[in-house]
């Protein structure tokens, strides 16, 4: 995109046309479109796990066979992984908020951005390719041997993955160094907005860790194709091997996908609490400490595999330590809201959902984190609902709030606030009804991956049905609004909520190059100076001015 | 009930009714269903330990946990119950204090933030360590309870089991040679597995016992388990292996002392008796055959056994050969050369003697 562009209208008009998108620079248009396809995939996954969800209402046979219900969960969680949650966050959201709340006209590399979403798209396509030619029935994780002896279409889904690793290991490159070198002058690394530290941390996991999956899918061609033993045991490979090197990946990845609902978590909680983030510093520690435990817990994943005790001992012992942080993040947001003035719109139901949802996933750890229990809960349905607790009731519940949150700024319109509100109650129903009953299905023995199961489980698995369908349906009505919104939407007002970082500053929606003007020099998490205006703009909007206080209260201490 | 326990149901009780469903008479699962015993034969009778086998399955365990039958369990079992208590506690503290700020300090017009820190170093540094000290804890009897579920002590022969995981059955072999589909152990004495697979992944899991082990291709793992108590109770495979997955589980039949060892003579007698096609029919079951190759002319895996004998088969490589003795002698023994068009070849190697080849022989011969 050229400079010639006219940086005093709306990114969303300056240009119009299809090649205007295709061929965009532009982080917030990319962005954008990013948002479309993970929106898309969302409602691909949904649609999958409703039909498992279908398929497990009685025991035997309900909808489909084994064959059918085994490819619906692994596309299931193929979609939900690699399409959605992973790039959920710092994709979509993150490629439009974080130059702004640097102050920035752009990303670092603004080509390589738009390279990634076309990567994201290449492994979107391949992986609708696989479900096209019969889908893949080997659970997302891809384990060997029985990934190389399958007969569905594995192929087309492991390039897929391969591809849209480096879609993800572009898009951090790109974070890093944009936060690096973009920062203003008087923003030093702890005058950041909590969202650039989880970013940055997410963004050094995704460069460090995702090479791993890429080495590791690669040799499962190279093994598939060449005959070369690898995972084979009839090559005289190792198939443990395999969940190693893949777990080496997919742990940091659940990392990759929690610390960034954690950074949107603390933006939008200090906004509707209208208080400073109660321990910037512990929060903006633990999301690097996060990322680095990360690295170093992936054997839990296989504590019944036939590693040796003594690795199980020491996977463990680091297990717990992962713990420490997550249980600081909580404690410090819980403490936000401690003589706050707090407002219950529609992005702060989404964070008590979330504070509810990821201490019921963070406590369900610890179970798996206690060796001897683990040996009972491994892979059974008390797994199952313990990573959607974090992976669904926390990350998904964050994006969801951050898109509200952020909506009005990125798309100029408002979303309509009581419907919004409906249906994060019902998300927050559904997922419980959904999720609680799989933990006593699970402690009792239910294994995961099932098509039939045993009669005493039925009742438990109809809830969780019921459930499934309150928590798709809230989440389809979700989409629809917000499509609605862009065109019929109330006029959204500069900043709605009266929030301080540098993103408000901007106009809404942001011009080409961000802010027409520099911007602000403003002190983020500080409320003292905004000053609320009802009815601001000719839809009724509130917006928050700026004034400098007649008289600050001596109260947000920063001693 | 516990208070602790109590105040977990309050929250999770709402879900869920409090006891477990006890079905008054498990139905056989689906798996379990017999193929159609050959026509020639007459119903076999039951034994007296395929009867003990039939038996419903011992449901009554705590809303949480499944019944333990194993010296072992107490470990996990007692840490489980610490854990679901604390976190129980850490649950409602915390939402307590959120629903507590939220409705306390909610916007009304007019209202301000009051003035409050930003950060308190000791409350921090407080709920740092207070979660390390409770991790460290927990990692201790944790790892503790885990050495005993998988110090594996000595064990006399005869409670010495080879497992083997196929898809998508079970095969356990005594020390004696009997082998079969479910799993028989004596109360009360240490019992001792030796697993392997003869395709992918699978993993050994008894709720009951509270052990659960990965059975990897061309390597063996271990598993060991000390029975309390006699009964039947669930098997599970629980890696996943393919389509019938959820179909691979069979049972444990816990017996006394005595019992076992009775067993193990009686089901030794019994094998020992079978030649021919009643031979042929239990190495069908035992060696997993059945789980691709039916005796009704629907094609699973592998082709039905259905009227094959004496008819032209047509091979991968183009050539044609007839199904005799020979034929089946080299598919059981050399598989993969003889592998069909139109079906995977995923046939491995199994290994039977002479005696139960010829059996095999005579078996499939009988399928008209």
């Amino acid at each position: 995109m050229s400079a010639d562009l006219d940086n005093t209208v709306s990114y969303l008009e300056v240009k119009k046309g299809l090649g205007s998108w295709l061929y965009t620079l532009d982080h917030k248009r990319i962005g954008m479109m990013y948002l479309c396809g993970i929106l898309f995939s969302l409602m691909l996954g949904g649609a999958f796990a409703l039909l498992v969800r279908t398929e497990l209402f009685s025991p035997g046979m309900t909808i489909v066979g084994q064959d059918w219900y085994n490819k619906f969960f692994t596309l299931h969680g193929a979609v939900m992984v690699f399409l959605v949650i992973i790039p959920g966050i710092p994709a979509a959201l993150g490629n439009m908020v974080l130059p702004i709340q640097l102050g920035a006209p752009d990303v670092a590399f603004p080509k390589l951005n738009l390279a990634s979403f076309y990567l994201w798209c290449s492994g979107a396509f391949l992986l609708l390719l696989a479900t096209g030619l019969g889908g893949v029935d080997t659970g997302w994780t891809f384990y060997t041997p029985y990934s190389i002896e399958t007969q569905t279409a594995v192929i087309p889904a492991v390039a897929g993955a391969f591809l849209l690793g480096f879609s993800s290991i572009f898009t951090g490159l790109n974070f890093l160094v944009t936060i690096h070198k973009f920062r203003p002058a008087h923003m030093g690394w702890f005058q950041m907005p909590l969202n650039l530290w989880a970013l940055y941390a997410t963004a050094l996991m995704q460069v460090l860790a995702t090479p791993v999956l890429g080495i590791t899918l690669l040799l499962l061609f190279v093994e598939r194709f060449m005959h070369i033993g690898i995972f084979d045991p009839t090559l005289g490979g190792d198939p443990v091997l395999f969940q190693h090197f893949f777990w080496f990946y997919s742990h940091p990845a659940v990392y990759i996908m929690i610390v960034p609902g954690m950074g949107v978590i603390s933006e939008m909680i200090t906004t509707f609490a209208r208080k400073p983030i109660f321990g910037y510093r512990f929060i903006a520690y633990s999301s690097v400490a996060l990322a680095l435990f990360s690295f170093l817990v992936w054997g839990h994943h296989m504590f019944v595999s036939g590693q040796s005790r003594l690795a199980n001992m020491v996977f463990s012992a680091l297990t717990f330590s992962v713990g420490i942080p997550s249980a600081i993040k909580v404690f410090n947001w819980a403490a936000t809201l401690y003589k706050g003035d707090i407002r219950l719109d529609t992005p702060m139901l989404y964070v008590l959902s979330f504070l509810i949802l990821f201490t019921i996933g963070g406590l369900t750890g610890i179970f798996l984190a206690v060796l001897s229990i683990d040996v009972h809960l491994h892979d059974t349905y008390f797994v199952v609902a313990h990573f959607h607790y974090v992976m669904m009731g926390s990350t998904l519940v964050a994006f969801v709030g951050a898109l509200h949150y952020w909506w009005p700024k990125l798309s100029g319109r408002m979303y309509p606030e009581t419907i919004g509100r409906v249906c994060a109650w019902g998300v927050f129903i559904g997922f419980n009804l959904t999720f609680l009953p799989q933990f006593v299905m699970g402690s009792r023995g239910m294994p995961r991956r099932y098509w039939d199961y045993d009669p005493e489980y039925t009742l438990y698995h109809r809830i969780s049905t019921v459930g499934a369908f309150i928590l798709g349906v809230s989440l389809f009505v979700v989409v629809c609004y917000l499509a609605w919104s862009l065109k019929r939407g109330k006029k959204a007002t500069k900043n709605p909520w009266g929030a301080s970082t540098l993103e408000w500053e901007a106009p809404t929606p942001p011009t080409v190059f961000n802010f027409p003007e520099p911007p602000p020099e403003v002190e983020i998490y500080n409320y003292d100076d905004l000053v609320e205006v009802p009815n601001a703009n000719e839809d009724g909007v509130t917006n928050w001015e700026r004034r400098p206080a007649a008289d600050k209260p001596a109260t947000s201490s920063h001693h | 009930m516990k208070p602790y326990l109590l105040a977990f149901a309050l929250v999770f009780g709402l879900f869920a009714p409090p006891a477990m469903a006890q079905p008054a008479a498990a139905p056989p699962p689906a798996a379990a269903v017999a193929p159609a015993a050959p026509a020639a034969a007459p119903p076999a009778e039951m034994t007296w330990w395929e009867k003990e086998a039939a038996k419903p399955y011992v449901y009554e365990g705590t809303y949480w946990l499944p019944p333990a039958a194993n010296k072992d369990a107490k470990g996990p079992d007692d840490l489980f119950i610490w854990v679901l208590g604390m976190s129980a506690f850490f649950f409602v503290a915390i939402t307590a204090c959120v629903v507590y700020f939220v409705i306390k300090y909610r916007h009304k017009p007019g209202r301000k933030p009051e003035p409050s820190p930003s950060h308190n170093d000791v409350l921090e540094i407080t709920w740092t360590v207070i979660p390390t000290i409770i991790a460290v804890i927990l990692f201790v009897y944790g790892w503790r309870s885990y050495i005993s579920l998988t110090s594996i002590p000595e064990t006399r022969p005869e409670n010495q089991i080879a497992v083997t995981a196929q898809k998508w059955n079970w095969s356990f072999r005594y020390y004696n040679g009997v082998e079969d589909n479910v799993l028989h152990v004596p109360v009360d004495q240490p019992v001792k597995l030796t697993m392997t697979s003869t395709d992918v992944l699978h993993s050994f899991f008894v709720p009951v016992f509270r052990v659960k082990q990965d059975i990897v291709p061309r390597r063996f793992t271990y598993v060991w388990f000390w029975p309390t108590r006699t009964g039947v109770y669930r098997l599970y495979c629980t890696e996943y292996c393919g389509k019938d997955h959820s179909l691979m589980k069979t049972k444990v039949v816990v017996h006394s002392a005595g019992n076992y060892e009775r067993y193990l003579s009686e089901a030794f007698g019994k094998q020992m008796s079978l030649s021919g096609a009643a031979l042929g029919e239990s190495v069908y079951k035992k060696k997993g055959c059945e789980g691709c190759h039916t005796l009704d002319g629907s094609v699973r895996l592998g082709p039905s056994f259905k009227g094959v004998w004496g008819t032209d088969v047509k091979l991968g490589d183009g050539s044609s050969v007839k199904f005799d003795e020979a034929y089946v002698r080299n598919s059981i023994q050399a598989p993969q050369g003889q592998s069909r068009p139109g079906f995977p070849p995923s046939m491995p190697v199994i290994p039977l003697s002479d005696k139960e080849i010829e059996g095999m022989a005579e078996f499939i011969k009988a399928q008209k």
